[in-house]
């Protein structure tokens, strides 16, 4: 099996609270609305799309956080479409997610120590400390950060924090929620040589999404577009920039700001 | 005169470690003042100490931060929150734990500006709808009655983005406001910021670590590492040929989607080693005089 | 760097909320070591009558006697001795109708708002019916069905008073769950109920010490309003809530006999209520 995951015509819809009659159940909006793609084992993929295409929501129902309304997900041979939590329980260990939103995905009540720790420890690894202080390591964070809280770390920080937190658990699966996007330039190099290192040696497979083309074409070598929950595009990062096909892909390429005044902005 | 001042402003761990040291910068009403630093330099720790709500365990040692003319510093703590709350607004870092998840996003708008402000609530109604729609948000009325799990992450930015401008105060405070939203909804937003900024004549304090985005909406710049102003300059300067040794790397480190092999290396290790040891002979020299 | 100094005066702020801790722990402290031990500390038997020692004023008045520190009432019982003794109801109330009530109202309300379905929906109905009816009389109904007696205050009050900490956990646990930290719980591997205990439960906490320590004023309260009412444990033994009765008919000849027993209420419930606050700012590592 080269696939790690398959996915065949993902749909997913959420009730929409907002429009909840008074009583009765509240209508359902459709947030995905048939995705199909692979991702073979030890690929990169980048996924891209404006603001509330559903990226994140992708995300979240490929680590099964979201349960989906249609199609199927498959990922190494099991479906895991409708698996209830208590069969997902050993497989979680092997597909990881790194949040969007840093500070909210740290127990602002654990320390870091803690927060890398407990997925550890829940799926009983040994020497815990050596591990946490290895994943600190690799995402670039003095030793002593580990009894910090996450309030005391700066928006970067944290995003490493989350970072070690996954890799510590040597996922087969990482699925990174724009996490360099609030590094700097120098961090997230760093970041990204050690995701390719990870890649390289050890096999991983990684879902990138990023508003960030220039990290997505560093480092992936097949790109999704998604656009209101369908995929637009789905082709070689190089392929892409080189002849962007949608309408949207061009938008989103031209959108991009230089760093160079002369670039003036229409 | 500018409209934000900070002098010699030096912060540090109640424990003892300094946080910021002796920084400097200005911002002009209807300027656009670039805050640039690796992770951790102490960026958004300037945009708390400005706001005035540094955490219990941070204290300011030395400095002053003169807005509008007056030291925050020295003004007992109410008149402080006083001052700020009518001149300066935050946009934070954090977009969904600025958000308070138990309420609708409507309130957490308007609340303010009806019971700080004192405007009707229709009228503030009307203004958060009409906010909403400036920064892209499709169908704000729905978006209104949303709670922050609701909406995503680029949604739950532009709404704090919305909110800092509702009360049009003459100082926002920007810490990285566009990171979570996808490039085409940035520019949008980067134009409005701009827009506003021109008409109102808001001074605006702009954090990031995106040179491209500088370069877009960026008058000044200051280039900070380890709590320290390393680079104080014009945008135009800065690009034709940054002075410091370690904005130099930064700069280079910028990736160009235009030229791939270019850019997203770290700053070398020579440069840091000379910018840390910068930081020494500072800390030395504090230490003795 | 030679010795810096704070400059803005926050520090200030921070100090003042430490010594708020102080008092409050010192003032509880001190009463809860004069319950424990009031029948030894107590300078006189607080039953004691002696009508030709009735309405003594306080020692620094004309007419005092010595050893009744702070006179006696119309009965001639030494009032700083029934005060001694009323310590214990009002203690053991407060800790132990606080904790019963904590307990339950604050495990209910996790579940609530963590588990939601339709654990959430009874217990949010429960809670409903329950505010419906007028606390005030709710008690009295009840005590006059259970009997008055400190078993009875007891009960009157964890059945009235858990829904308040069912409401604000509930609300404060749903808010919670909506955090991403919790999906990570739950892509890391967790099940619910670890997910609760370890995850949701810390961040709460603090609102529950406040809202725990607020109940137990509100507990000493509601003795001395029970007691006020006469329907508290048996008249003989010494209540703050009856002594405050009792000095209210006779305020104009003796008024020390209302004024003592009500600041010691007063500065017991104030005590209990800054303890919380005092308790969240010292060790709620988010807020330091
Ligand atoms: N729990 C929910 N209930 C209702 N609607 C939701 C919920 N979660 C997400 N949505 C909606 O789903 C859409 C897609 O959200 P998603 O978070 O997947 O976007 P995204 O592509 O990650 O965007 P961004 O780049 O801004 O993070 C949005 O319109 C959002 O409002
Ligand atoms: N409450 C705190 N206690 C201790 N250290 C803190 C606290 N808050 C921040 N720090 C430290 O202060 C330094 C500066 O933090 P700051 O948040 O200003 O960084 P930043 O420049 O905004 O970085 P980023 O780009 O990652 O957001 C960091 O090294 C951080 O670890
Ligand atoms: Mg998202
Ligand atoms: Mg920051």
């Amino acid at each position: 099996m080269a696939d790690l995951y398959s996915i065949e015509a993902l749909r997913l819809s959420l009730a929409d609270m907002t429009a909840k009659p008074l009583f009765g159940a509240a209508p359902h909006i459709e947030i995905l609305r048939g995705l199909s793609f692979t991702i073979p084992r030890g690929a990169v993929v980048g996924i891209v799309g404006g603001s509330g295409s559903g990226k994140s929501t992708l995300g979240r129902a490929l680590v099964r956080l979201l349960e989906p309304s249609g199609g199927a997900i498959r990922f190494d041979g099991t479906d895991i479409t409708h698996l209830p939590e208590a069969a997902l329980r050993p497989l979680r260990r092997r597909f990881q997610m790194i949040f969007q939103d840093p500070m909210s995905s740290l127990n602002p009540r654990h320390r870091v120590a803690t927060i890398i720790a407990e997925p550890l420890r829940l799926h009983g690894f040994d020497a815990i400390p050596d591990r946490v202080a290895r994943a600190l390591d690799h995402v670039g964070l003095p030793a002593h950060f580990a009894s910090r809280y996450p309030h005391e770390l700066s928006g970067g920080q944290r995003q490493r924090v989350g970072i070690a937190r996954a890799i510590a658990l040597e996922p087969d699966f990482i699925l990174a929620d724009e996490i360099v996007s609030g590094l700097d330039v120098s961090s997230q190099a760093q970041v990204l040589n050690l995701l390719e290192r990870l890649v390289g040696d050890l096999g991983l497979t990684l879902a990138f999404i990023s508003h960030d083309l220039s990290v997505i074409r560093r480092l992936c070598q097949r790109t999704i577009v998604l656009h209101r929950g369908e995929i637009v595009e789905d082709r070689p990062t190089a392929d892409l920039f080189a002849d962007p096909q949608a309408a949207y892909t061009r938008e989103l390429l031209e959108a991009i700001p230089l760093p160079d005044p002369a670039q003036v902005w229409t | 005169m500018s409209f934000l001042s900070i002098r010699n402003l030096s912060v540090r761990l109640k424990k003892g470690q300094p946080l910021l040291r002796r920084v400097s910068l200005d911002v002009s009403a209807g300027e656009v003042r670039g805050l640039v630093g690796e992770s951790g330099a102490g960026k958004s720790m300037i945009g708390k100490a400005v706001l005035g709500i540094l955490p219990p365990s941070i204290e300011v040692t030395e400095g002053e931060i003169l807005l509008d003319g007056v030291d925050l510093l020295r003004l007992p703590p109410a008149l402080r929150r006083k001052r700020i709350g009518a001149l300066a607004a935050l946009i934070p870092q954090d977009p969904l734990t600025a958000l308070n998840p138990s309420h609708r996003i409507g309130p957490q708008i308007t609340d303010r500006l009806v019971d700080i402000l004192g405007w009707t609530r229709a009228n503030a109604d009307a203004r958060a709808r009409e906010l909403l729609s400036e920064v892209q948000i499709p169908d704000p009325d729905r978006v209104l009655r949303s709670y922050p799990h609701e909406l995503s992450g680029g949604m739950r930015q532009r709404i704090l983005i919305a909110s800092a401008f509702a009360a049009e105060p003459k100082l926002i405070v920007a810490d990285e406001p566009t990171t979570a939203l996808d490039v085409t909804v940035q520019k949008q937003i980067l134009k409005l910021i701009a827009g506003m900024q021109t008409r109102h004549g808001t001074a605006l304090l702009f954090v990031t670590h995106d040179l491209g985005v500088v370069s877009k909406v960026c008058q000044k710049l200051s280039v900070l590492y380890a709590g320290m102003v390393v680079e104080d300059t014009s945008v135009a300067d800065f690009f034709a040929a940054p002075r410091h040794a370690y904005s130099a790397a930064l700069l280079a480190a910028t990736p160009k989607y235009t030229d791939p092999a270019a850019g997203l290396q770290p700053v070398p290790e020579a440069v840091i080693a000379a910018v840390q040891a910068e930081v020494a002979a500072f800390d030395r020299r504090a230490a003795h005089g | 760097m030679a010795e810096a100094k704070a400059i803005d005066g926050r520090s200030l702020v921070r100090r003042r909320a430490g010594l708020r801790l102080w008092l409050s722990a010192s003032w509880l402290g001190l009463l809860c070591l004069v319950a424990l031990f009031a029948p030894w500390i107590a300078p006189k038997d607080p039953l004691a009558q002696d009508l030709f020692l009735g309405r003594l004023p306080p020692f620094w008045m004309p007419g005092a006697e010595p050893g009744y520190l702070l006179g006696t009432d119309s009965l001639g019982r030494d009032v700083l001795s029934r005060i001694v003794h009323g310590a214990r109801v009002a203690l053991a109330v407060a800790l132990i109708a606080g904790t019963i009530t904590c307990l339950i109202g604050a495990t209910l309300g996790l579940l609530a708002g963590f588990l939601r379905g339709w654990v959430d929906m009874i217990i949010s109905r429960m809670i409903d019916i329950w505010m419906a009816f007028p606390p005030v009389l709710f008690s009295i109904l009840l005590i006059a069905v259970l009997g008055p007696g400190l078993v009875s205050i007891i009960i009157a009050i964890v059945v009235i008073d858990w829904t308040r900490f069912a409401r604000v956990v509930r609300a404060e646990a749903m808010a919670q769950g909506a955090m991403d930290y919790v999906a990570s719980a739950r892509v890391a591997g967790r099940g619910r109920p670890g997910t609760m205990v370890r995850e949701i439960l810390p961040n709460v906490l603090p609102t529950i010490v406040v809202l725990l320590t607020l109940e137990m004023g509100i507990a000493v309260i509601v003795e001395a309003i029970l007691s006020f009412v006469n329907l508290s444990i048996s008249t003989d033994d010494p209540t703050w809530g009856g002594m405050i009765s009792e000095g209210r008919t006779s305020v104009h000849q003796a008024w020390w006999v209302l004024v003592f027993p009500l600041v010691t209420l007063f500065l017991t419930v104030l005590a209990f209520s800054q303890l919380g606050e005092g308790l969240k700012d010292r060790f709620d590592p988010v807020l330091r």
